[in-house]
């Protein structure tokens, strides 16, 4: 045989590698809950083949695939399974057609702008009953969700007027990719990351500009407009990175996945020469600590107990043990760490009246496990998993981020390192 | 089962040969009014028929070297397209030229093509690569051509069917022991029942050898003498798909020159050996047949080199010999028929063979007017009009693929047709796949059971496709030999069939066993012998196929 054949078998997403050892279906959330999805596998690589014999083998099951990646994650032969279904999604023109609430629950950001001039009234409305029952029986969002509350002041704003003017003071510099949630949602999260990497001894920089990430509009099946947005934000991380050798943070798992892994992946966008250069503050950070070129110390006075959930992306990239670790290292914090399970909203799908009750099924185990550790409050470095949580449990959710700046010592902290 | 009504009964006409055109003249037969029996020594399709290509010749690949193949072939294509519907895809075929291969053949090829009726549209090579994209980049020249993809298995139960349908009887794992002779008069079959040993006669007024290559023996069996003339060829099967179009070499007929999209997989094919008529039951594929195999295979499509090759297989061609040439390809395809009476003087037995797999029509057709004409039968033959069951006009369509289906649904109308309405798919138990890689449901495993003569998983394999996808049966085959022993109440039954089964998948994946086909085979292997202490190495009478 002629020595370069057959040395390995490519196929697009890897999907041949698949041994048919179906435990990426014992790993999926929605086929543990409902008969009506095949699971990853069928839906997948097995799919797969029919749809390239015809196209016309789509199956509409695979719209009920949450893109948790947990599938990709227990994968032993490497084959990008979730990858395959949001492929399959989009060539069967998933999206082209999307309907008016899926529309307004993708474009995060335009919904946000709206929302934000008005935000006592949207917060208020959004909450009453007759909007909901509208909602709910005109849009299809189901009616027993709550919203995320949205902020009067966008971050940005806060940032500029603020933050900015001090920033180029520090002798160490990172961008932060703040997302639609810190922007519209809830500033204060970016505002303890600017905090704390103040601190450090690091001066915070926004983008020229950023765009939402996107990761809804993929979920959405709006790809078109999910491709040109990860095209501004391409090119802006590269300024960042290629021109001022920025790092570039984030502070949610499912921006940061979208902008290394999905974007090549399903948006044909490569970012394989500044993929290394996203990341998550908590990974930033604990590698600053651990290299010991930063100290933190925490105030001596903080008590609490907490449970960390890790979210489906971060598991997808094994971050959480930096969120983790860094969380351990504050004195005063008794850290439960959960077992690895989705909490069943997946960004916008659980927003959706024919999904909520599937996506209460889903997180079920992890509400459970919640009240079993009978703790105060709970971390995550997702915002919609956050969401959920909250909806769920009634306990607060925090970002590991926030949770660090209120335990951080400000003062001894920029002492140490001779801020 | 088998009742000894069915021994005892007189026939008109018994045929020998449960391959495609076994299947075409008892159906013919009983179409015209005739008492029927068909006997077969395996499960049906065994042998050349469900060991070739899977390709509905356009007749293009002879037009050249045997024009009167070429126009039986275009002629029985347009007929097959008709009436087997839900066992042909239409997907046309190319024929390219390479740069290594000579562009003036393709004008020769296109007026080879035209004089035989052959519709061949000569195209820019660009559109070739727009509308198969899977086409090696390289080519000078390609001719559209009306190639379609076929599937034999589904082929042969459908004629099966019909014949039974219109009263036939049909036998499999009957083989023939000996023929019944009285002075010049052949009268019946001694036969072996494989399923429970026992030894029985049949009567027929006429006997209709269609055993392909093993119609010599048979023959020999009678006391008259046919040469055959036995050409292996072998073929690889890819994992999935990478073509959608038949892709042919425009060119002299070589190796390794025409690759199939069939179902869910493509095919490519075939080597071509002279060798011994003792060896014939020798499937086994070598070494040397992968490599020219592949070699060749990367010319036409050069995705090949990194697409995962799930089996290796070979057929036997049932030529006729007719003159020396060792490669066997410039030997007429034509169809053969032998009047017994005429040539040795032997009434009574007829032998049909040559022709090839989708010619099996015809060959039906002629076999039957031979058989009529001893009979005095004056029916007309309607099998070029009519319908196989499964393919009525108004039966639902694979490509029907719309919400009221489900993926298993539409599988399983691909597979059998209208007659997937006859599948049970009112309850979430009869809906759950069995086989994941071809959406195989309980539903058609019980309806293949009870209604398609399965006696253990291969036949069943051969009826739905379970074991046929990626994993080879890793999945499948365990669920499916668990419901066969619930229909039969038999579970160590299901058990050693179960082993068998997977010794017989094994067999195929051997010849390609590296990479990610070695993984499949050892994780396979790893649950059935190493977690479940299967004893994979069992050989059951009866139940073993022929290879």
């Amino acid at each position: 045989m002629s020595d370069r054949m057959q040395i390995s078998n490519l196929s697009e997403n890897n999907f041949e590698q698949c041994t048919k050892c179906s435990i990426c279906t014992t790993v999926c959330p929605v086929a543990a809950v409902t008969t009506d999805y095949p699971g990853p596998k069928q839906a997948g690589p097995d799919g797969e083949r029919y749809r390239l014999k015809d196209p016309a083998y789509y199956d509409k099951a695979l719209k009920l695939c949450l893109n948790c990646k947990r599938c990709e994650v227990a994968c032993p032969s490497g084959v990008h399974i979730a990858d395959i279904i949001q492929k399959a999604r989009m060539d069967a023109g998933e999206g082209k057609r999307a309907s008016l609430r899926d529309t307004m629950l993708a474009n995060t950001d335009l919904l946000g702008t709206v929302a934000n001039i008005v935000a006592p009234v949207a917060n208020v409305t959004l909450g009453l009953k007759p909007t909901k029952w509208a909602m709910h029986n005109m849009m299809a969002i189901d009616k027993r969700r709550t919203f995320p509350a949205y902020s009067r002041t966008k971050f940005e704003t806060w940032f500029k007027r603020h933050a900015a003017d001090q920033q180029n003071a520090y002798p160490n510099h990172v961008s932060y990719f703040h997302g639609c949630y810190v922007n519209y949602n809830f500033p204060k999260l970016g505002q303890d990351l600017v905090k704390l990497m103040n601190a450090a001894g690091y001066g915070v920089h926004l983008l020229n500009k950023e765009r939402c990430c996107g990761v809804a509009l993929i979920a959405n099946g709006l790809y078109k407009q999910a491709k040109r947005q990860a095209r501004v934000n391409a090119t802006n991380i590269r300024q960042a990175v290629n021109g001022k050798h920025y790092t570039v943070l984030t502070t949610s798992s499912s921006c940061t996945f979208n902008l290394r892994d999905e974007y090549p992946a399903i948006l044909d966008e490569d970012t394989s020469d500044v993929r290394d250069s996203i990341m998550l503050a908590t990974r930033f950070i604990y590698k600053l600590v651990d290299e010991e070129k930063i100290k933190l110390i925490f105030k001596q006075d903080y008590k609490r107990r907490i449970a960390y959930h890790t979210a489906c992306h971060m598991q997808r990239m094994g971050w959480q043990l930096y969120s983790i670790e860094l969380l351990r290292m504050i004195p005063g914090l008794d850290l439960v760490e959960l077992e690895q399970n989705c909490c069943g909203i997946s960004g916008t799908y659980g927003f959706k009246k024919e999904n909520y009750e599937r996506s209460q099924a889903i997180g079920a185990t992890l509400f459970k496990d919640i009240e079993d550790a009978r703790v105060e409050a709970v971390s995550t470095d997702c915002e919609t998993c956050k969401w959920q949580i909250e909806m769920s449990t009634g306990l607060p959710v925090e970002n590991p981020v926030s949770i660090l700046a209120d335990a951080l010592d400000v003062e001894a902290t920029r002492k140490a390192n001779g801020v | 089962m088998v009742t000894n009504e069915v021994y005892k009964k007189e026939y008109d006409v018994i045929i020998v040969g449960g391959g495609a055109t076994g299947a075409g003249t008892a159906r013919d037969c009983a179409l015209r009014g005739l008492n029927v029996l068909l006997v077969e020594r395996n499960d049906y399709s065994t042998g050349a028929t469900g060991r070739n290509h899977g390709l509905m010749h356009s007749g293009a690949r002879y037009a050249v070297t045997d024009g009167e193949s070429a126009s039986e072939c275009i002629s029985e294509n347009m007929i097959l397209r008709r009436i087997a519907r839900h066992c042909v895809e239409e997907t046309d075929g190319l024929f390219i030229t390479l740069p290594e291969d000579d562009l003036d053949y393709q004008r020769t090829f296109v007026e080879a093509c035209q004089r035989a009726g052959i519709r061949a549209d000569v195209i820019d090579p660009d559109e070739a690569r727009r509308i198969e994209p899977a086409v090696n980049p390289a080519l000078i020249g390609a001719v559209r051509v009306p190639d379609a993809a076929i599937d034999p298995f589904r082929l042969t139960v459908a004629n099966l069917l019909d014949a039974r349908m219109h009263g036939a009887e049909t036998l499999n794992y009957h083989e023939v022991e000996g023929v019944i002779v009285n002075q010049n008069r052949v009268e019946g079959l001694k036969l072996l029942n494989k399923l429970n040993g026992e030894h029985v006669e049949v009567r027929g007024r006429v006997i209709v050898n269609a055993a392909g290559i093993w119609g010599q023996r048979i023959a020999q069996m009678a006391g008259v003498n046919i040469s055959m003339f036995p050409a292996r060829g072998a073929l690889l099967i890819f994992g999935h798909r990478v073509n959608n179009m038949v892709i042919n070499r425009c060119r002299k007929p070589a190796n390794a020159d025409i690759l199939v999209p069939d179902d869910t997989v493509c095919v490519i094919g075939t080597t071509s050996d002279r060798i011994p008529i003792e060896t014939v039951d020798d499937m086994r594929v070598t070494r040397e047949e992968v490599d020219v195999l592949l070699k060749e295979g990367v010319k036409i499509a050069p995705s090949l080199a990194t697409t995962r090759i799930i089996r290796a297989y070979a057929g036997v061609r049932p030529l006729v010999a007719s003159d020396n040439d060792p490669s066997g390809r410039s030997i007429s395809r034509g169809i053969v028929c032998l009047d017994h009476a005429q040539r040795d003087g032997l009434e009574g037995f007829i032998t049909i063979t040559g022709g090839k797999m989708m010619t099996y029509r015809l060959m039906g057709e002629i076999a039957t007017n031979a058989v009529c004409a001893k009979l005095g039968n004056t029916a007309p033959c309607v099998t070029a009009s009519r319908p196989l069951p499964g393919s009525e006009e108004d039966g639902p369509r694979e490509s029907d693929a719309t919400k009221r289906y489900s993926f298993g649904e539409r599988a399983a109308i691909g597979r059998h047709g209208s007659l997937a309405a006859r599948i049970e798919k009112d309850n979430d138990i009869d809906n759950a796949l069995v086989c994941e890689c071809e959406g195989v449901t309980v539903g058609e495993i019980k309806y293949a059971v009870h209604q398609l003569h399965v006696h253990n998983l291969v036949n069943l394999r051969r009826r739905t496709r379970v074991g046929m996808g990626t994993c080879q049966g890793k999945l499948c085959s365990c669920r499916a030999a668990s419901l066969m022993g619930e229909f039969r109440h038999d579970v160590k039954g299901a058990q050693e069939d179960l082993a068998a089964f997977l010794d017989e998948r094994w067999k195929g994946m051997r010849p390609v066993a590296w990479g990610d086909t070695l993984r499949e085979a050892q994780l396979t292997a790893a649950i059935y012998e190493g977690l479940c202490g299967l004893d994979m190495a069992v050989n059951i009478e009866g139940k073993e196929d022929v290879q």
